[in-house]
């Protein structure tokens, strides 16, 4: 594939479609968190959960019609990977002691439906519940702080907007859709998200990198030509880096089990969105402040500072 | 081998050489074992004990090892299957009795010579190898109010023997406000306190005729360090009594303990175990006023009035003094009764307790003495709080009844027994219990997770399956689109997985997690990126017209940049997670950390070893590249 030409798309002919639609989903996804928020899961919220498995397929509704009458009522029921395994999650109840609410789950799910045998208890108290999802907020966002340091220092300042721009965007639409779905947001989820901090920054990176080394190296001073141009140099290595851990995650997402599958999840829409973005998000962003050659332009270093 | 630098060939086959090593333990999967160790503390297993355990597996018809002594002073046998293991452990419980703790655990089948150089397989999280993980919160406000008690008694004490009038000692908070009739008993007790008490700030207030005194913060520091080691310690004793193999016991934070046994299914015995508080006193039956006095509920001076359990219409008048309390007892063992057959525990005193109780036994006889049991109870009930929200609160309630009175009919030595329990199963909790010694304050459970065995095992097989699936796809693209290239950012694959796998199991601390798999599957994607980006480089300058060999220097040249920005940025995050995650996401950050700093060294000075091996060692230049 040596001899393969050079790609020669023109990317930001259809920019201004693509900017549009970013726009769109970010404020979609602003508003959807606004109003529902994210589902978040017994990690956050505080809780217990059972998972059981059953000998034959497990009836969702012979599991709710088991759990009338008894103080469980509340309990969401769903299907747990496979047709023979569960779910029940109960929210912390008020006139129970949260830690008896496991043992007294088990017992009436093993006693009400013969056949089904709990495999695994968990139960998260609402004080844990909340410390969790204190710490997780602020691991985020110093996740997003730190990330704005590096490339504050990395870059000029409208190459560090644009890819701060680009990385809030992938992680306002994932949360976005996380919104939508009602998919549930756990400590695994959160810990696909930061991953996608990390990822989504560095596929940004390489190609306002070249982009930079090409305002910097040619003679062609028009900037749609140069940006356009780095696009299509990048474009291969930006799609073969997102297709190969978009290979692992689909073995994630197959193989991985229902503890894996929210996270594989998140990482597929994100890394789908950060390459996107890293294409359109930060390419749209550096016409809007209007980038040119004069901004590569290495100062000279003052050898003496202004310091009196 | 001219261009390259001979000391990184050297470097990258040593790294390769010592992590394959270090790995290659988790090629032997752990034999199931069941392990006997001596119920006593520092106590090992006799010859003659562990000669009756091979005898008695022999008459089962149980295949099984030869039995060796592991660190520690256990003794553990190995077996050929669980089935076999777990009908073993059900043998052996029954017939070692109290004297030993038999437990389930996997005996590690790495090579003596491997073992030799400290090489084990990596530590699985309880997600993978089933087992139950508790976060226990201890009620520090229990032990302030005590301890807060215990200081009021002893200022009035003091001012007793000095004979100074008080009104009132009054507790609020962490603080002690004494009260005085008179501001020349406010002075002399002033003077008197002033250095009696090191842990409080006194201040004072002539006008009120009050003495205010106010814990110190390094006190109270000091007073919740000492309650949670306590209970880290009592709780330590427990689970090794419920003989569980490789417990974790650890302090987390200010006031949490974090408890994990893995392998264990039973959680309802564990956590009754670990959350009870029971404890025994020894007092004297009060022989100066009527038992009648009882029944009024106001206790004559120096005496407590106590329930006799069962018997709540015959409350008992007891010395406040205690001859000995549960803190002093060294060895408990449950029993029976000779004579009529109910069940005993037998029980001894260390040095201090035994003097005690030698001394008061011997001016004692003839007269009635009680054992006092004391439980505290902690539950979670529900308040609402003053911002209208609802939360879960710790309450706890102490129990205090009178088990046992019996005459003293000698004097007593270190060893005595305790009758009057319920059950025999009350009889070998409260042994437990008593030989593990008491929580110095209350715990409750505030997070518990239990992941059966065989969930764990669902979980190992789907973490192998999508790493497996995850690295041919990659392997296969990467074969696909840069052929020969391909082969050496496989290679360089396969070698950064050895090494992920060599650390974890060096570190001693490093446990792999579900997530923590799914981070190295990850990096397998990810790694493979640094690759990939210096390829399409040296691709570029090939379609550049620039020669091969120049073309290889300037790809990996160009392209480090940018990969050392890709990895720093990752590993940032890995650190946030780790610091903000618990358990098993806290995995994740660690496979992905080690993940990005071992893909950087073999994507980078991996490949490029392999590329010089290839293109670099002829005479001539290379005139093509197979890219």
């Amino acid at each position: 594939m040596s001899n393969k030409a050079p790609f020669s798309i023109n990317f930001l002919g259809i920019r201004r479609v693509f900017a549009a639609l970013s726009i769109i989903l970010v404020i979609g996804s602003i508003g959807l968190l606004a109003t529902q928020g994210l589902n978040l899961g017994m990690d956050f919220t505080g809780g217990t959960s059972v998972v059981a498995k059953g000998e034959n397929e497990v009836i969702i509704d012979d599991v709710r019609s088991a759990l009338e009458g008894t103080p469980f009522e509340e309990a969401t029921v769903v299907r747990y990977g496979s047709p023979r395994d569960i779910s029940i999650r109960v929210p912390t109840l008020n006139d129970m002691p949260a830690d008896q609410v496991g043992p007294r789950l088990t017992e009436v799910v093993e006693s009400k439906l013969p056949g089904l045998k709990v495999l695994q208890v968990e139960f998260v108290g609402p004080q844990v519940g909340d410390e969790l999802r204190d710490e997780s907020g602020l691991a985020l966002l110093m996740a997003l702080g730190l990330m704005l340091v590096y490339v504050w220092f990395r870059f000029t300042n409208k190459f560090g907007v644009a890819t701060v721009v680009a990385l809030l965007h992938d992680v306002i639409i994932v949360l976005g859709l996380f919104s939508l779905t009602r998919w549930t947001f756990d400590l695994t989820v959160l810990a696909a998200v930061l991953a996608l901090i990390g990822y989504s920054l560095n596929d940004s990176i390489v190609v306002a990198d070249r982009i930079r080394e090409n305002f910097r190296d040619t003679r062609e001073t028009d900037a749609e030509k140069i940006i356009n141009g780095s696009l299509n140099e990048t474009l291969s290595r930006t799609i073969n880096t997102s297709f190969t851990t978009l290979l692992v995650l689909i073995a994630l997402f197959f193989f991985g089990g229902e503890v894996m599958r929210a996270f594989s999840e998140a990482l597929l829409v994100g890394i789908a969105v950060g390459t996107y973005s890293s294409i359109y998000v930060v390419t749209n962003m550096l016409f809007l402040m209007k980038v040119d050659k004069q901004d590569f332009i290495i100062p000279e270093k003052k050898e003496v500072d202004d310091m009196p | 081998m001219t261009r390259y630098p001979r000391w990184k060939f050297f470097l990258l086959m040593a790294v390769l050489f010592v992590c394959g090593l270090y790995a290659l333990p988790n090629l032997f999967p752990d034999a199931p074992a069941v392990q006997i160790s001596s119920a006593k503390a520092g106590g090992e297993v006799s010859d003659s004990a562990s000669q009756r355990v091979l005898r008695q597996l022999d008459q089962a018809g149980l295949q099984h090892g030869p039995g060796e002594h592991i660190d520690g002073g256990s003794w553990l046998v190995r077996f050929s299957d669980n089935d076999s293991q777990l009908r073993a452990r059900e043998l052996l419980a029954g017939s070692l009795g109290d004297e030993y703790v038999v437990a389930l655990n996997l005996a590690p089948t790495t090579p003596g010579w491997l073992r030799a150089i400290g090489a084990s397989p990596m530590n699985l999280g309880l997600d993978l190898r089933g087992g139950v993980h508790f976060l226990l919160q201890v009620d520090m406000d229990a032990v302030v109010n005590q301890r807060m008690e215990a200081w009021a008694g002893q200022i009035k004490l003091a001012l007793k023997n000095e004979g100074i009038r008080y009104r009132d000692v009054r507790q609020d908070g962490q603080q002690l406000r004494v009260q005085f009739a008179n501001s020349e008993d406010a002075d002399s007790a002033r003077t008197l306190l002033r250095n009696a008490l090191p842990e409080f700030s006194l201040d004072s207030d002539p006008e009120q005729r009050v003495l205010v005194f106010n814990l110190n913060p390094t006190a109270l520091k000091d007073m919740q360090d000492y309650a949670v080691d306590q209970n880290r310690t009592a709780l330590n004793n427990r689970v090794n009594e419920l003989g569980v193999a490789e417990p974790v016991v650890q302090r987390q934070g200010a006031d949490r303990i974090v408890v994990q046994l893995p392998g264990v299914q039973d959680a309802a015995q564990a956590r009754r175990i670990l959350g009870r508080t029971a404890t025994l006193e020894f007092r004297l039956v009060n022989q100066d006023y009527p038992a009648s006095r009882a029944a009024t509920g106001v206790a004559p001076p120096g005496t407590e009035i106590f329930p006799f359990r069962g018997q709540g219409d015959r409350p008992v008048i007891l010395d406040r003094a205690k001859i000995a309390t549960g803190d002093e007892v060294t060895n408990a063992q449950m029993g029976f009764d000779p004579q009529n057959g109910t069940p005993q525990v037998n029980v001894s005193l260390d040095s201090a307790g035994a003097r005690r109780m030698q001394r008061v036994t011997s001016q004692n006889v003839g007269n009635p003495m009680a054992v006092l049991f004391i439980e505290t109870k902690t539950e979670m009930r529900s308040r609402t709080n003053e911002n209208g929200e609802t939360e879960q609160v710790p309450v706890s309630t102490t129990d205090r009844y009178v088990i046992n009175v019996a005459t003293i009919q000698d004097t007593l030595g270190s060893r005595f027994r305790i009758t009057g329990l319920d059950s025999p199963a009350e009889a070998s909790e409260l042994a437990l219990l008593l030989r593990a010694g008491s929580l110095a304050a209350p715990v409750t459970i505030i997070e518990e997770r239990t992941i059966g065995p065989s969930l764990g095992a669902e979980n190992i097989e789907a973490g192998l399956k999508s790493m497996a699936l995850g690295m041919v796809l990659v392997l296969v693209f990467m074969l696909v689109w840069y052929k020969v290239f391909g082969i050496f950012a496989n290679v360089a694959l396969v070698g950064n997985l050895l090494i992920i796998v060599g650390i974890m199991s060096l570190i001693p601390g490093a446990t792999l997690t579900l997530p923590g798999i799914a981070g190295i599957v990850l990096t397998v994607g990810m790694a493979v990126d640094a690759n990939v980006l210096i390829y399409e480089r040296i691709r570029e300058e090939l379609k550049k017209g620039v020669r091969p060999r120049q073309a290889i220097d300037e790809g990996y040249a160009k392209a480090f940049s940018t990969i050392l920005d890709a990895n720093i940025t990752t590993m940032i995050v890995a650190v946030i997670l780790f610091s903000a995650g618990t358990g098993s996401v806290q995995g994740f950050a660690v496979t992905l950390f080690i993940g990005i700093l071992s893909s950087m060294f073999t994507a980078i000075v991996g490949t490029r070893a392999m590329v010089e091996m290839v293109y670099g060692r002829g005479a001539r230049p290379p005139a093509k590249l197979s890219i």
